[in-house]
């Protein structure tokens, strides 16, 4: 009777013990994101140190040099890579939690596809610059994610539904992309490719802000509808007894989720992996507490900024951003589909 | 019911029809076929007429323009349509047979892209451009994928789920990309060779192609229709399957073998091509019903009518220019694909 009366305590100590370890984690996921956003600053042709770096940034004193190469060349890439895999990381795992499946990131159902297929239009046919080819990425990411919502919707949305749809509207954006860049000239062909495989220095500053704009928006948001998530996870039926309004609460979501990859989209192309691994990443990390959503948006950050420091810094050729994220990610990709399959739900 | 009366409703029960209207059903579809390769061969940017066929076959004059583009251009085309589409129509029927799943198609598990995926890396590290050594590639690039796919998505309890298939194959196809566009972004020609063929097409294929892929592709289609009676049995459930006397597991390797021998000497001799081997074999059985006996051979013969049409379309809408068949194939297929998960149930297999 006694140990069944000290069951309550027993949970909320159990809870608390868990939120604090979620807690360390994501300060320390944070943590190392911040410093790779330094490192990337620093390092190059010609090396900062970080004190120089940070004052720099801060405006804390003024060396025109030292000025000239952190805050105009190194700092746009170092904010559009934090900002896109931030952006990357949180939309891969709002779409993995809310459709059911590890695997259902917004690389693999269509939005990036749709999204691609926009741009790669506005290259080769409208020889657009690059203000206008980051607004039809957007345009074409919303758009094919508006085309699936609705193909899917049949008294509601199920994960699986949209998965599969996603999918096959995905293969449509290809095969079309495919005949885009086989009647363009070489150089567009090539610009569009490059655009295809995305990396984080390509975008104008315009996009970026919006970007920034959208993630300082919709991060809270998205916070705050993490409750109705975690309700949605357990089922619809159960969401519901529980008091989620479950498809406003999936409807909010999904648009948030779906508005983040279409600004990642456009700053920095379709960075492959970023949003399929961030989350179960940051999963495994912090474990099953509250606070997943944070830890995924570092996660991203971390690896997006890693992948491009590779890529400057490591390698002898300087490759896409996306070519490094998907050898870093295929290896990982495969033991996530082999061990984390299991708990897929759905078809 | 017993297993014997389950297996007599699968080959003569309700849905199945009577075997002299299903005869008369092929005949019909050959015909057609027929009709479909005799437009192919006639229509195009530069028309051609049933006498100038007949004269470049029977009395071939090398100075005219018009039957050399038969001889040349127009029988190849139409003979490698032919194949290719029998050979991706046999093998997303054993796939979807094999695999118990609706939604299992080589272009959807990512098969064809793994057969592109070590095509590419073929031409770029191996620097080979000849079809025999393509094909080979094409092959070990098919089996791998659909190893890889079916084994990955197999994980876990339920199995191999059309949901799991699918994403299995989008993440396989995902990382394959990823790898060859690491090697083609570092070499211009290398980016303008696969540009042309990973859209999928049957322009350009010409008796040398045709040559080094028919035998492969005649094999396959031999032995794929002979695996009917295992399909059939393999519908029934493993355990059923196993109680008639039937060796499982091997049934099942071999038809693996014969979808990556399909695939790969499909995918070799006109790129990748999506949709048309997951849709068919569906038209297909709603044509005659249950028994993969008559499932086989009638998309075997459904699936060139459609390949040739579409490539038709093709060339006509954009005349003299031409839309590649992948691309027409992806446009009509993508919305029957979309209708195929919107509308049937899809546990049904």
């Amino acid at each position: 009777m006694a140990e069944l009366l000290d069951t309550p305590r027993r949970v909320r100590t159990a809870r608390s013990l868990r939120n604090r370890r979620s807690y360390l984690v994501t300060s320390g996921l944070a943590v190392v994101a911040g410093a790779l956003f330094v490192v990337t600053m620093m390092v190059g042709s010609f090396a900062v140190s970080a004190p120089d770096v940070i004052a720099s940034v801060l405006h804390l004193r003024d060396n025109p040099s030292v000025d000239f190469i952190v805050r105009d060349l190194r700092l746009p890439t170092a904010v559009a890579g934090l900002a896109v895999g931030v952006a990357l990381g949180i939309s891969g795992t709002l779409f993995q939690r809310l459709l059911g499946n590890p695997l259902a990131s917004p690389d693999f159902v269509g939005i990036s596809s749709g999204a691609s297929f926009f741009a790669v239009s506005a290259i080769v046919v409208l020889d657009a610059s690059s203000t206008v080819i980051s607004g039809s990425a957007l345009v074409g990411a919303l758009l094919s994610a508006f085309l699936i919502y609705l193909l899917a919707w049949r008294d509601g949305i199920t994960g699986y539904r949209f998965i599969l749809i996603g999918i096959g509207v995905s293969q449509l954006m290809l095969s079309l992309i495919g005949y885009i860049v086989s009647h363009a000239s070489i150089y567009e062909a090539r610009e569009a490719m490059t655009w295809l495989v995305g990396t984080v220095g390509q975008a104008g500053s315009g996009e970026l802000r919006t970007l920034l704009v959208a993630l300082a928006v919709l991060v809270p948001v998205v916070l705050v509808l993490e409750r109705p998530l975690r309700a949605l996870e357990l089922g619809d039926d159960t969401a519901k007894a529980l008091g989620a309004r479950v498809e406003l609460s999936r409807l909010g979501l999904l648009a948030a989720s779906i508005v983040l990859v279409g600004f990642a989209v456009a700053v920095a192309g379709p960075i492959m992996f970023v949003a399929l691994i961030a989350g179960p990443i940051a999963q495994r990390l912090v474990g099953r507490g509250a606070g997943g959503i944070v830890a995924a948006g570092c996660v991203g950050a971390i690896i997006t900024l890693g992948a491009d420091l590779v890529s400057h810094q490591l390698l002898p050729a300087d490759l896409p951003t996306g070519v490094i994220t998907g050898l870093i990610g295929a290896p990982y990709l495969i033991w996530l589909l082999v061990t984390v399959n299991k708990e897929g739900r759905g078809g | 019911m017993s297993v014997l009366e389950r297996r007599v409703a699968v080959e003569t029960g309700p849905g199945a029809r009577p075997t002299a209207g299903l005869v008369v059903g092929l005949a019909v579809l050959v015909g057609i076929l027929a009709v479909v390769c005799f437009f192919s061969i006639t229509l195009g940017a530069r028309g051609v007429g049933p006498a100038t066929i007949v004269k470049a076959f029977i009395d071939f004059d090398a100075s005219s323009a018009s039957e050399t583009v038969i001889r040349e251009i127009r029988v190849p085309r139409t003979l490698i349509g032919i194949l290719a589409g029998a050979a991706l129509g046999l093998s997303g029927t054993i796939l979807q047979g094999v695999t118990r799943n609706p939604l299992a198609d080589p272009g959807i598990m990512g098969i064809n892209s793994g057969a592109a995926a070590f095509i590419v890396f073929g031409i770029m590290v191996l620097g080979t451009q000849s079809i025999g050594v393509y094909i080979w590639l094409a092959f070990a690039g098919a089996a791998f994928a659909t190893v890889v796919v079916y084994g990955i998505a197999s994980f876990g309890r339920e199995g191999a789920t059309p949901v799991k298939l699918a994403l299995a194959g989008a993440a396989v196809t995902a990382v394959l990309t990823s790898v060859t566009s690491a090697i083609i972004m570092t070499n211009v020609d290398a980016l303008n060779e696969l540009r042309f063929w990973q859209v999928g097409s049957l322009a350009g294929r010409y008796f040398s192609v045709l040559a080094q892929t028919a035998p492969f592709i005649a094999v396959g289609i031999v032995l794929a229709v002979g695996t009917g009676r295992a399909l059939n049995g393999l519908a029934l459930g493993d355990d059923l399957a196993v109680a008639l006397g039937q060796r499982v597991r091997t049934s099942r390797v071999m038809m693996f073998v014969v979808v990556a021998v399909l695939c790969g000497s499909a995918t070799a001799a006109c790129g990748p091509i999506v949709f048309v081997g997951l849709v068919v074999p569906h038209v297909a059985r709603m044509l005659c019903g249950p028994d993969y006996r008559w499932i086989l051979p009638y998309a075997m013969i459904l699936t060139p009518i459609v390949l040739l049409v579409a490539d038709i379309i093709g060339r006509v809408v954009v005349s003299p220019g031409e839309l590649q068949v992948g691309v027409v194939l992806g446009v009509l297929g993508a919305p029957a694909f979309i209708a195929l998960v919107r509308y049937r149930n899809l546990a049904e297999l």
